[in-house]
């Protein structure tokens, strides 16, 4: 009954394999024809690797740092995202009176006010979770609240003809028939929050206890010309996001899988 | 004294704001167990009077009543089958047939036995835990049906429900609603674009002219039940669906319009 997910099958797993190792030979050999004087201004992935190896300690510590502020931020917007996609979704005057600064909120380059943030909340932890958070809030308002204002009229005709109270129709109609259209958003945020988390460090950060996160190193190894090391700090930084979007693929397949197309095991 | 219809159409009329009337004056009574049908031009207002029967909508003019009640307040006996299956993606068949029940309230057990009755009628019991996903567009029609069943109603509406099924299907499907109905006896406002589906299913076919929505003609259909397949076959039922046919379309046309009906 249960089909072979289509990840597993072996050409999704061979084809990406051939492709990422024909991009690091060639990459490996860009690097051999480059004259010895020039070298540092491309670290070879041998170079790289070398680096993930004798930064490790740094890096994983930094990572677990990174993570902290990602996972944090990246929860705390999916909590007020959800409530105020809730008030959104409930009425046209609550969306007239508040997209406009949700849209301002976007295009705001949250940068900027890290200096601010460090002093209102201190650098480190509680700023780095604030950008993140601010950072991935508005993919997931915006698809939840589309989600929420997308059900379909026959089935909320049905709901109304049922004598259903506005709670029964919001919790037994809208929020589950908006579930595809968050998990999209969640997926989007997902990317985001580790990018979010180094950005915050990098900008708002502390290396006071244990030593800073992703952005610190990032700093440290710029300063240093520590190219390699820059290399591996952007990969780690990569394996967070993958593990994060890993996460939430598999909770939408759980909440999902069983009655949305999109998630279904189809054959490719 | 004869007792009062159960649906009663006094003059009634209805617009949407400043627009034009989309019914003009109706006067249509229903007794308890008749099976009527809505057939008209595109336009003619059938799926509004479903609309206002079941209180979706107010009347504009007249009154209308439901066993003596605004549709609005007779809401717990009556039962919407829309055009199409409507049905929540992330329910089963029996979890979409139990909704109705569940946003009354009902008790877990009584749910339970409305839902195996009413998935039993429409002869879906074994698909009891299928997601819509997983079901034809025949099955997902009787899981609509059966979720209508299960308040028990006195007044069905039926709003094109088979329109978008094949013609086997729909056939099919017409036979079983139709020993349904000999066992629960509710009455039935059915629209259907199908002269032959108007024919076979009804005790009575209404025919509505389109701008403003108007009764052209009723119809009784004096076929006996049980109706079968069979009956599709008789001369008695061909000629009626020649006689709606005609009430269907303006007099000048209709010599060259009904034969295709017949082929």
């Amino acid at each position: 009954m249960v089909p072979v997910p289509s990840v597993l099958k072996l050409r999704h797993l061979l084809l990406p394999a051939f492709t990422g190792a024909l991009f690091v030979g060639l990459w490996q050999l860009a690097c051999l024809m480059l004259s010895a004087d020039s070298r540092f201004l491309l670290p070879s992935p041998l170079a790289v690797i070398a680096a993930l190896r004798s930064e490790w300690p740094a890096l994983s510590r930094a990572a677990f740092n990174t993570s902290e502020g990602a996972l944090l931020g990246f929860g705390l917007a999916v909590a007020v995202s959800f409530a105020l996609a809730l008030a959104l979704g409930s009425a046209g005057w609550v969306r007239a009176s508040l997209y406009p600064y949700l849209m301002i909120l976007q295009m705001t380059p949250i940068i900027v006010f890290a200096p601010m943030l460090v002093i209102w909340v201190g650098p480190g932890l509680p700023s780095v979770t604030i950008i993140t958070f601010l950072i991935c809030f508005f993919p997931l308002v915006v698809n939840t609240t589309q989600g929420l204002v997308s059900t379909d009229r026959q089935l909320v005709e049905l709901f109304r003809m049922g004598r259903a109270t506005r709670w029964q129709e919001l919790w037994l109609l809208r929020v589950p028939a908006a579930l595809p259209y968050f998990f999209t958003g969640l997926r989007i945020a997902a990317t985001l929050a580790p990018i979010g988390a180094l950005v915050g460090d990098y900008t708002a950060g502390s290396s006071a206890g244990n030593g800073g996160g992703l952005g610190f190193r990032t700093i440290i190894y710029s300063a240093n010309a520590k190219y390699p090391a820059l290399f591996a700090t952007a990969a780690v930084t990569c394996a967070l996001g993958f593990v994060l979007v890993a996460g939430v693929i598999v909770a939408a397949r759980l909440a999902l899988g069983h009655w949305h197309d999109s998630y279904e095991r189809r054959e490719m | 004294m004869p007792p009062p219809p159960l649906v009663e159409f006094r003059q009634v009329g209805k617009r949407f704001g400043d627009g034009p009337p989309v019914l003009d004056n109706i006067n249509l009574a229903a007794e308890a167990g008749e099976f009527i049908s809505l057939i008209g031009p595109s336009g003619c207002g059938k799926s509004t009077l479903l609309r206002l029967l079941a209180g979706l909508s107010p009347v504009t003019t007249g009154s209308l009543l439901i066993a003596g009640q605004p549709p609005a307040q007779a809401g717990a006996e009556l039962a919407f089958v829309f055009q199409e299956p409507a049905l929540l993606p992330w329910h089963t068949a029996a979890k979409n047939a139990e909704l109705p029940l569940r946003l009354r309230g009902a008790p877990a057990a009584e749910r339970a036995a409305a839902t195996a009755g009413a998935l039993a009628l429409v002869g879906l019991t074994d698909r009891a835990g299928f997601y819509p996903r997983q079901l034809s567009g025949g099955q997902k029609m009787r899981v609509s049906l059966a979720r209508a069943l299960t308040l028990s109603p006195k007044l069905l509406l039926l709003d094109e429900p088979f329109g978008a099924l094949d013609e086997l299907t729909r056939q099919r499907l017409n036979e079983e609603l139709l020993a349904i109905h000999a066992r629960q006896a509710w009455t039935a406002f059915f629209v259907t674009h199908s002269v032959a589906e108007a024919v076979f299913l009804s005790g009575r076919v209404v025919v509505l002219s389109a701008h403003p929505g108007r009764i052209q003609a009723e119809i009784v259909v004096p076929l006996a039940y049980p109706r079968t397949a069979e009956t599709r076959l008789s001369r008695d039922y061909q000629d009626l669906v020649v006689e709606v046919s005609r009430h269907l379309r303006p007099p000048r046309q209709a010599a060259c319009l009904v034969a295709p009906e017949l082929q």
